[in-house]
């Protein structure tokens, strides 16, 4: 099948140094260290508010960091370094940035203006200025692969919660990142439609794609991980092989973590 | 009388339960009778019997509003009306779109720009612009824009006047439509197409206005409305032609002045009821996607209501 493994391969896909964040006088990233190899899945577990989705939406910079150096495949996250100055890079830069970087979010954020395929195609269109009838062909067969090639013509509110999920996720591959970001892709979803949306990314995960999921689905995790880091409270808690952390935690907040989710 | 069980008035006890699944027993129950609605409606048939007779009986020579409903004067008027009302909203609807941008922004230079326009145009009569846009040239005899340099007198003609008067009045109400709009949408929907890459212009291009357009349109279509209306201004403040003014004109030389004011009304009342039509079909088009099925025309309502009449009548 595709292979998605893309990126220069000479650096870390995500490099962490230190990360701090501040919203006004709350401190919620209190120094992340992280690195995330191509091809690898990366989880992400811990306690809601330990600032999981603040740190995902530091690495395609929707947020700004307030301290510390994030890299995604060797380039500086929003900033330009020329000699050892740093240039903020201006909106439209960081947009350029953002292509590489596919997101997929808790609650879809499909546009609901448009049908599915219209969904897939706005990105490559508006921002690959790809010709259309190319976009479309493309987007059938992304969305062939997530299994709605059928309902290409219909809008998100005909679609159900997973399906919308499967639609979002073609819609972030259309733009052929080399860094996909999943913020608890399956949280919003009933019980039954989960597993339609964790096959698509475990189809990922074997086609090479580099991943950073935020998840509650510790057996994902275990079978599909390569790493898992838990956080807690703005800091690196743990980090290991899922297997090993999940089995055989270390800390005593990981243990009272994992004691309430397996 | 399969749907016999829906008809029952509520509250009334449903009697034995059906002996037979598919033939409910027909309830025998008396209607409660709207004694109140009799007396009403006799009481508004007789006040408007007493104003029809008011306004038979009146000095009013009624045949010269038909006489001069086609009239080329008053064609020419009504096109006007519509004319202006069309640029008038179309400078009202893009200026507002900036203005609300700008007051969005998190620049506060751009904000606050936007945010005296709108005090200032807001906070005036239409009519006092209108006057003075057309008064301009008593404080400024040359207009000089750099790229453009006239006499004033030439200029600021009645159709510019009221087109500045009109649309920049407009301008300010719309922004605070569309502001409101935009602030509707999701900020999950500004997210998404960041992250996909899309700037700042294309965001609110594709997916942030096609969605406040729900919200827009309504209260835009009575902006729309309103312009047909106000735009009657403009006849005296900015000596502009539209429809009051060739149907005034015409009842001071005809003397038929009140007939004329009876004309005008009706062509107001012929473009408004039109442009709401219009704008029921334009708020059907932007609730595409948000519901599942898209509400009946009235057309379609009509077919299904008369389908109802003929339906039989069950609790009696
Ligand atoms: N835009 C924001 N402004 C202020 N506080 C925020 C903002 N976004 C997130 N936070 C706060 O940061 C903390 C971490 O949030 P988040 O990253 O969403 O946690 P998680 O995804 O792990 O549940 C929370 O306490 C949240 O209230
Ligand atoms: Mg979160």
């Amino acid at each position: 099948m595709t292979d998605f493994s893309k990126g220069t391969g000479a650096h870390p896909m995500v490099k962490a140094e230190a990360v701090h964040k501040h919203f006004g006088l709350a401190h919620i990233l209190k120094g992340i260290d992280l690195e995330v190899a191509p091809r690898e899945v990366f989880c992400l577990i811990g306690p809601s508010g330990s600032g999981k989705s603040t740190f995902l939406r530091c690495i395609n910079h929707l947020e700004k960091i307030s301290g510390g150096r994030l890299s995604v495949d060797g380039e500086l996250v929003g900033y330009r370094q020329k000699g050892d100055k740093l240039y903020e890079l201006k909106d439209r830069e960081v947009a350029a940035k953002r292509r590489d970087i596919g997101m997929v979010f808790q609650r879809f954020n499909l546009f609901p203006h448009m049908t599915a395929i219209e969904n897939v195609i706005e990105a490559p269109v508006r921002v690959k200025k790809e010709a259309k009838a190319v976009a479309r062909e493309r987007a059938l067969a992304l969305l062939d692969r997530v299994g709605l090639r059928d309902k290409a013509g219909h809008y998100p509110a005909q679609l159900s919660g997973g399906q919308q999920q499967r639609v979002a996720i073609a819609r972030a591959l259309a733009m052929e990142p080399k860094l996909m970001l999943f913020d608890e892709p399956t949280s919003a979803l009933d019980p039954e439609l989960v597993g339609d949306v964790l096959d698509v990314m475990r189809g990922l995960a074997e086609d090479g794609m580099t991943m950073i999921v935020v998840t509650h689905e510790m057996g994902f995790a275990r079978e599909v991980g390569d790493a898992l880091v838990f956080m807690d409270d703005g800091v690196v808690v743990e980090t290991g092989h899922p297997r090993d952390v999940l089995t055989d935690p270390q800390h005593d907040r990981t243990k009272a973590f994992l004691s309430k989710v397996l | 009388m399969s749907e016999a069980n829906d008809k029952v008035p509520a509250g009334t006890p449903a009697g034995t339960p059906p002996a037979a699944a598919s033939r409910p027993e027909a309830i025998k129950a008396i209607p409660v009778r709207h004694y109140g609605r009799w007396i009403s409606a006799i009481l508004v048939l007789a006040v408007l019997g007493l104003l029809v007779n008011a306004f038979a009986n009146a000095n009013v020579n009624y045949g010269a509003i038909p006489d001069f409903l086609f009239d080329s004067t008053v064609l020419k008027g009504l096109r006007n009306t519509v004319v202006i009302t069309v640029v008038s909203m179309a400078l009202g609807l893009g200026l507002g779109i900036v203005l609300a941008v700008m007051r969005l922004s998190k620049n506060p230079v751009t904000s606050s720009v936007a945010w005296g326009y709108i005090w200032f145009f807001r906070g005036t009569p239409v009519y006092v612009q209108l006057l003075i846009w057309f008064n301009l040239a008593l404080i400024f005899p040359v207009i000089n824009l750099g790229f453009y340099k006239d006499e004033m007198n030439q200029f600021m003609t009645p159709f510019m006047a009221a087109l500045l008067g009109l649309g920049l009045n407009e301008a300010a109400y719309m922004s605070e439509i569309v502001r409101a709009g935009i602030q509707s949408v999701d900020e999950g929907q500004t997210e998404a197409s960041h992250a996909l890459g899309m700037t700042q212009g294309q965001n609110l291009r594709r997916v942030v206005l096609p969605q406040a357009m729900r919200v827009i349109v309504p209260p835009t279509g009575n902006e729309f409305i309103n312009m047909l209306k106000t735009s009657s201004l403009a006849a005296q403040a900015a000596q502009y032609a539209e429809l009051l003014r060739s149907t005034t004109d015409i009842g001071n030389t005809t003397g038929a002045t009140v007939e004329m004011l009876f004309l005008a009304a009706v062509w107001y009342l012929v473009l408004t009821s039109v442009f709401s039509v219009g704008q029921y079909y334009l708020e059907r088009r932007y609730a595409r996607g948000t519901t599942r099925n898209l509400p009946p025309t009235p057309w379609q309502r009509i077919k299904q209501n008369l389908g109802t009449f003929r339906r039989p009548e069950v609790a009696r």
